[in-house]
């Protein structure tokens, strides 16, 4: 059945639920209640959430947004605290100690910091030892929780509290950290990257794949985040189709090894579309820094024409 | 008809653990506990127990899995030591707070730094204050008991406090020792099943668990979670009649050894007991009166029963196998000299850490400090009550 934003969120309440604090125009709410709603609507649901924006803001003692099972622990451990729920699943269901019918499913939600930094060892570590899991990283680009402090997910040259654009180094000196293709890495059933545009279809059906997919599944949602990135909130949905556009933010799947693009735009934008409406970026803009947005476009190119190598690669008879 | 075997400490808990059979085991491997998840991946592979092992990349994860296995409703098992512990830590203060009852064996190891594999106390006391009920272990059927012992202790519903069963590290868990096993059936109507009130995994009651608790809430939970450890205290008390009346054998929250009568006597926990009751035997053939008190439940501290049970010595010696580094003493003593304090017992009491580093404490050296303690009595006075056992000096051979 081909997907139908009014038909999903007319027959499926949300599994994330308003009155949560997260700020206005920031792009993980959205998201976040569009993969709750890529679950069956009889499945029951386990989400861990890693500490950050999201667990701070939805989670505040006694009130919670979230009607299915939820768990936060700590920072790094998302990916060990699902991995014990799931095996806890596993081994009360062989005993006989859960009800028989129905199903659970375990989803695990991370931003960035979470989950490229300091939680990707135990990410890697659920991911390798194969529990029946989905893992979804939320990348803001930053540790926007704690006031805008770069992370390995965040782009080069971009301006955050601890690579400030200085007089000498003008921005985050490296670029950022591929996680996808870590995940790709560990040969996982299905791990793909999308972002919430065009009625968040590639969204909607990525979160279904991942979620009904056996085994271990990785997500990487780029969600923008108005205060780190430094654009008005009415533009949120603007700026992610601009990613994609400009090919910043590559839509794609790898099942089982295969790539396969899910969105390649009619006419790639250049990047400066992206990075001009985003205060983060502003200094790229001033004379004499043109050096700056050359090397960005090197970046975003090489790695999309990598990206576009791999799928050819990988679907060769 | 219990069971005469030979093992070792860590056999006895993987042995203890096979008869709970416990829904998840989550470990990583670290010297000396490492042969606890040894022996029970092979149980597990072996078609012997339910559990599933999840074989995590490190100890933070090890907590971490098993925080979740236990709030998804399951029975959650894990064992480590040291460095092991140093790098739960995080999680451990965790597990405590979600109140889940999470049965940990800590094989006690000295912690970095420098690395040393060998036996103290100082992972232990690194989580002295962290709302885990500790227990310790004289020898290998201690460890075996207190493991049969800790769930129901750990999931009554007056407690629901996660619980660690400590044994000496290598001095306990790698000697193999006589020891006397319950039949499996009696264990399994010991332990009995586990039924939390809520947990994640029923679908009927979804619930939320580890929220941003702020100023208004945090308070208040965590005097929740110290009158539960208050409340542990008799909870321990009760199961160990229980175990009585199964094992015959006899367990209280401390062991006093010829206390009675004593004059002097020493205060101290795990396998150095055993070293002090030989001393103390050799002792009372000369006539000296002295005693023990091993330390048995170290939290809940039991204040007004250590103090009461110690009152009528002339002189104490407090033996600390970590030392605090704070130029007060070790923290066994500080609860202690705490406890006599506010009772109003007042006992010359002197404190001294030994053992660091796995540095053998010979029957010599115990009875070196009884008797230091009858030269206290003969003077009345302490001179340095901060002392150290076997510590190598400056120009000693």
């Amino acid at each position: 059945m081909a997907y139908n934003l009014k038909e999903v969120v007319s027959t499926k309440p949300a599994r994330f639920t308003s009155g949560h604090r997260m700020c206005a125009g920031c792009g993980a709410p959205p998201v976040v209640r569009h993969i709750m709603r890529a679950l069956k609507p009889e499945d029951h649901a386990v989400v861990g959430v890693a500490t950050g924006c999201l667990e701070v803001s939805s989670f505040i003692y006694p009130y919670t947004s979230w009607t299915d099972s939820y768990i936060h622990t700590a920072f790094e451990c998302t990916g060990a605290t699902i991995s014990g729920v799931e095996a806890a699943y596993v081994s009360m269901k062989k005993q006989g100690k859960l009800p028989k019918d129905g199903e659970t499913k375990f989803i695990a939600f991370g931003g960035d910091g979470g989950t490229y930094d300091i939680g990707l060892q135990s990410l890697s570590g659920a991911m390798e030892r194969h529990h029946d899991m989905v893992y979804v990283c939320y990348d803001n680009g930053a540790y926007m929780n704690t006031g805008i402090q770069r992370s390995s997910a965040t782009p080069k040259f971009a301006d955050t509290t601890t690579s400030p654009a200085g007089t000498v180094i003008p921005g985050k000196a490296q670029e950022r950290k591929d996680l996808t293709k870590v995940m790709v890495g560990h040969h996982l059933p299905y791990v793909a990257q999308t972002l919430a545009m065009n009625n968040f279809a590639d969204l909607y059906q990525k979160a279904e794949k991942a979620i009904y997919t056996e085994g271990p599944c990785f997500l990487n949602v780029m969600a923008p985040c108005p205060r780190g990135w430094g654009y008005p909130t009415e533009d949120l949905m603007k700026i992610n189709k601009l990613a994609a556009d400009t090919c910043y933010w590559p839509l794609y799947e790898v099942v089982n090894g295969v790539y396969h693009i899910t969105y390649k735009p009619a006419k790639k934008l250049p990047i400066e579309e992206f990075l001009r409406p985003q205060k983060r970026f502003k200094h790229m803009f001033k004379p004499g820094n043109e050096w700056m947005i050359q090397e960005f476009q090197r970046i975003v190119d090489e790695r999309w024409d990598e990206l576009l190598k791999l799928e050819e690669v990988t679907n060769r008879d | 008809m219990s069971i005469r075997e030979r093992l070792s400490g860590n056999e006895a808990t993987a042995t203890a653990m096979k008869q709970i059979n416990p829904d998840v085991v989550a470990a990583f491997p670290i010297t000396p506990s490492t042969e606890i998840p040894q022996y029970f991946s092979t149980f597990v592979d072996n078609g012997l127990v339910d559990t599933e092992f999840v074989a995590v990349e490190s100890e933070h994860s090890a907590m971490s899995a098993c925080i979740g296995a236990e709030a998804a409703g399951a029975r959650a098992m894990t064992a480590t030591s040291a460095n092991g512990l140093s790098l739960m830590w995080e999680m451990i203060y965790i597990a405590s707070s979600l109140r889940l009852p999470i049965v940990l064996s800590l094989v006690n190891r000295a912690v970095s730094g420098p690395l040393n594999i060998h036996n103290d106390h100082s992972d232990a006391m690194g989580v002295r204050d962290a709302g885990w009920i500790m227990l310790f272990s004289e020898n290998n059927q201690e460890a075996y008991d207190n493991t049969l012992m800790a769930h129901r202790i750990a999931e009554n519903k007056d407690v629901m406090l996660p619980l660690m069963v400590c044994q000496d590290g290598f001095i306990t868990s790698h000697s193999i020792e006589n020891i006397e096993l319950v039949e499996d059936d009696k264990v399994k109507e010991f332990v009995g099943e586990y039924h939390p009130e809520h947990y994640l995994l029923n679908k009927k009651e979804p619930i939320a668990v580890g929220p941003l608790d702020l100023q208004s809430y945090l308070f208040e939970h965590k005097a929740a979670q110290a009158e539960a450890m208050k409340n542990a205290k008799q909870v321990i008390l009760d199961v160990a009649k229980d175990f009585e009346k199964m094992t015959g054998r006899k367990y209280g929250l401390f062991e006093e050894y010829k206390l009675d009568d004593a004059e002097i006597a020493i205060v101290c926990m795990n396998s150095t007991a055993g070293t002090t009751k030989f001393v103390v035997d050799k002792l009372r053939n000369q006539g000296i009166k002295a005693g023990l008190l091993k330390v048995r439940v170290f939290r809940p501290f039991p204040v007004d029963e250590i103090a009461n049970s110690l009152s009528h010595l002339k002189a104490i010696a407090i033996l600390d196998k970590a030392d605090s580094l704070n130029a007060a003493g070790g923290a066994l003593f500080a609860d202690v000299t705490s406890a006599m304090y506010v009772n109003n017992k007042n006992v010359p009491a002197v404190n001294y850490v030994y053992g660091i580093g796995g540095r053998d404490t010979k029957s010599d050296d115990i009875e070196k400090v009884y008797n230091d303690l009858l030269e206290i009595v003969k003077t009345g006075k302490v001179e340095n009550p901060y002392r150290y056992l076997g510590l190598r000096r400056e120009g000693d051979k």
